[in-house]
């Protein structure tokens, strides 16, 4: 059995704690069955699976306000569900249907819900970093105290764009997080062939000015805790925080990646700290889970998925003129 | 109506636009304390303060970046690139998040911004330095791309573009920025994005243009008329999206053109617009459509050699006399 690392003291409620839990299987499932789903051709293009990395997005996105931003990479589902993005809405994303959360027009790296301030998965690696900065001047331009979160992977750390964007954001002493979700990997790349230096918190914040943490990012709370600490800094006015959330992903940097630049054995080692199996092994501790409620809320995730999937099946392909669309807010005239 | 420069009538655009609207700012390198590295930011620092002119690190694709965020959550920021040249260092932002955000969004967020600074073929300035993108970025659909010849021009239409809810890429260009000129002083002055000026009238010959181009074709054209020859001087002003009534119009009239411009020739704006032109009104044509550009060279820092890059009021009257066979 995994052991379980998180403090002893909840730093979260029983309801809290259980619903992301349930947001953690969610995720996992969504993701097994969009690898199903992509080896039978429903989903194209490039399609980057988020297992093993579950407590990243639902421990730090868990404790921010709902008007507060959030902007990921392509690797963004996660994000999104975390962010409140019905499954449904993301799988028909996937299949490409006009009732897709991008409308059929993003795909499985551009996921997107202006409602829920989820502000898109971005699939150049590290060019969604000054957007993140730009939402985090808005808001100190505004004054409205919202809080910028933007997750990057170690790769990013190595893009011109995030040292141009973390500069300013430490001068401006700008309302935004910058979380790493350092799985060890950029693409087929381990860190130490990427990076020159290995601890990333000495690349990511203080150069710029702002903190740099390290956090376990298996232990949902842990990640929870960092989050809260930075979203309460940034909304003091005391700028940006780094956080490196060390994680690890079970899957291939896309799925049409064979991972031959890992062992097995890494694989399973990972695995034994996995954060879902971790966080429930907590919560039997406390006494929040059992044998019988976890039963029934893998069976309640199960149908929500299968639900997604036979909703974006079954929905419509967008008609043909919809390639026109949404290009401008006035009227688009092609130059055919 | 007031006489003053290209420069001053480009300052006098963002100040009004800013007093109208307090969700506009001005970012860039040099725009607030040192006034503008061209001086269009003269003394606006002074009047709006650090809050809405703002000075940025040298880092375009950053503050470029931030500008884009800025606007997908509801300000309306004009990022000032000290000259175009230097955009190329934002281009990832430029293209794939200005230009996409929109559609790959599902219509969900736009991108009200505009990107200004001045380009061209200035003077000395070698090849890194003399750039003209327009053609790079009228290539993308989700980005509008105008360019002002006058003083006028520049305020109504920089106006226009601070006023537009989509990502507007304004060039101005550096040998224009002291060209003086009439402009309104009427707050309410537009000049709509999209439409296409004549500058001068004619009846034998269509010189379609933009930019500094439009008044070399305007001297080329007072020359021709000593010559007998009548040529209307269409200017362009937006480049995407094109006025093509306002060519078909002319060219229908006319019968004849050419196009001038001072990008390079292959895949260069003439190339679009002469496409557009065969395909829609071949049958109006009297002569195949003669193209005057910069030769399809890096630019040199040489003056001599540069001058005899650009489009010249002879090589433009030769091109005139090409297509009217004389």
């Amino acid at each position: 059995m995994a052991h379980a690392q998180t403090e002893a003291k909840p730093i979260v409620e029983r309801e809290q704690a259980l619903d992301w839990l349930r947001q953690m299987l969610v995720i996992r499932r969504f993701e097994e069955r969009s690898a199903m789903l992509y080896q039978r051709q429903k989903i194209g293009g490039f399609c980057h699976l988020y297992s093993g990395q579950e407590a990243c997005a639902v421990g730090s996105i868990g404790v921010l306000r709902d008007d507060d931003y959030v902007i990921t990479a392509y690797r963004d589902h996660g994000h999104a569900i975390a962010r409140g993005m019905e499954p449904r809405a993301g799988m028909a994303e996937m299949l490409g249907k006009a009732a897709g959360c991008s409308k059929g027009k993003g795909g499985s790296m551009h996921f997107f819900q202006a409602d829920r301030n989820f502000m898109g998965g971005h699939a150049i690696v590290g060019s969604h970093i000054p957007l993140a900065a730009g939402f985090a001047f808005a808001s100190k331009y505004r004054g409205d105290e919202k809080v910028t979160l933007c997750f990057f992977g170690d790769g990013a750390m190595d893009q011109g764009a995030l040292h141009e964007a973390f500069n300013m954001a430490g001068l401006w002493k700008l309302p935004v997080i910058y979380v790493v979700e350092n799985n060890l990997m950029s693409m087929g790349t381990h860190l130490h062939r990427h990076s020159a230096v290995l601890d990333l918190t000495r690349r990511g914040g203080p150069p710029y000015g702002f903190p740099g943490v390290a956090v376990d990012a298996n232990d949902i709370e842990a990640m929870a805790e960092v989050t809260l600490e930075a979203a309460n800094r940034a909304r003091a006015g005391e700028g940006p925080t780094f956080i490196e959330a060390k994680t690890y992903r079970y899957r291939g940097h896309s799925m049409s990646d064979p991972m031959k630049y890992r062992t097995k054995e890494e694989l399973e080692k990972a695995r034994e700290r996995d954060p879902i199996a971790l966080y429930e092994v907590v919560l039997r501790e406390r006494g929040w889970v059992d044998d019988e409620s976890l039963e029934l809320m893998q069976a309640e995730v199960k149908e929500l998925i299968d639900e997604a999937i036979r909703f974006a099946e079954e929905a419509p392909e967008p008609e043909l003129d919809e390639v026109y669309t949404d290009i401008t807010v006035s009227p688009y005239i092609p130059q055919e | 109506m007031a006489v003053m420069q290209y420069r001053e009538a480009l300052n006098l655009a963002m100040t009004e636009e800013m007093e109208r609207d307090d969700r506009v700012f001005l970012m860039g390198e040099e725009v607030a304390e040192y006034n503008g590295a061209y001086k269009v930011s003269q003394g606006m620092l002074d009047r709006f303060g650090e809050k809405r002119i703002v000075d940025t690190p040298i880092s375009e694709n950053g503050f470029a970046g931030i500008g884009i965020g800025a606007a997908m959550v509801g300000l309306r920021p004009i990022v000032e690139f000290m000259t175009f040249s230097f955009s190329y260092v934002a281009f990832d932002q430029l293209v794939n998040n200005a230009a996409n955000m929109r559609y790959m969004s599902g219509g969900q967020f736009n991108v009200p911004i505009v990107f200004r600074g001045n380009s061209g073929i200035a003077g000395n300035l070698g090849a890194t330095h003399s750039h003209r993108p327009e053609a790079l970025f009228a290539h993308f659909p989700g980005l509008k791309v105008m360019m002002p010849s006058t003083p006028s021009d520049a305020k109504g239409m920089l106006k226009a573009a601070i006023r537009d809810d989509d990502p507007v890429i304004f060039i101005e260009h550096e040998n224009l920025l002291g060209d003086k000129g009439d402009v309104s002083e009427d707050p309410d002055f537009v000049v709509p994005i999209g439409k296409a000026d004549v500058k001068r009238e004619g009846s034998d010959v269509t010189i379609i243009t933009y930019s500094r181009s439009v008044i070399t074709s305007l001297k080329a054209a007072e020359k021709l008329e000593e010559e007998g020859v009548s040529a209307e001087v269409l200017d362009m002003r937006t480049i995407r999206p094109l006025d093509l009534d306002a060519i078909l119009n002319s060219v229908t009239k006319t019968h004849r053109a050419i196009i001038v411009e001072e990008n390079w020739p292959y895949c260069g704006i003439g190339a679009g617009v002469a496409d557009r032109i065969y395909r829609a009104a071949f049958d109006e044509l009297d002569a195949p459509i003669q193209r005057v550009t910069a030769k399809d060279a890096p630019l040199p820092y040489n003056r001599r050699l540069e001058l005899d890059m650009l489009p010249s009021v002879e090589r433009v009257v030769e091109a005139v006399n090409q297509v009217l066979y004389r």
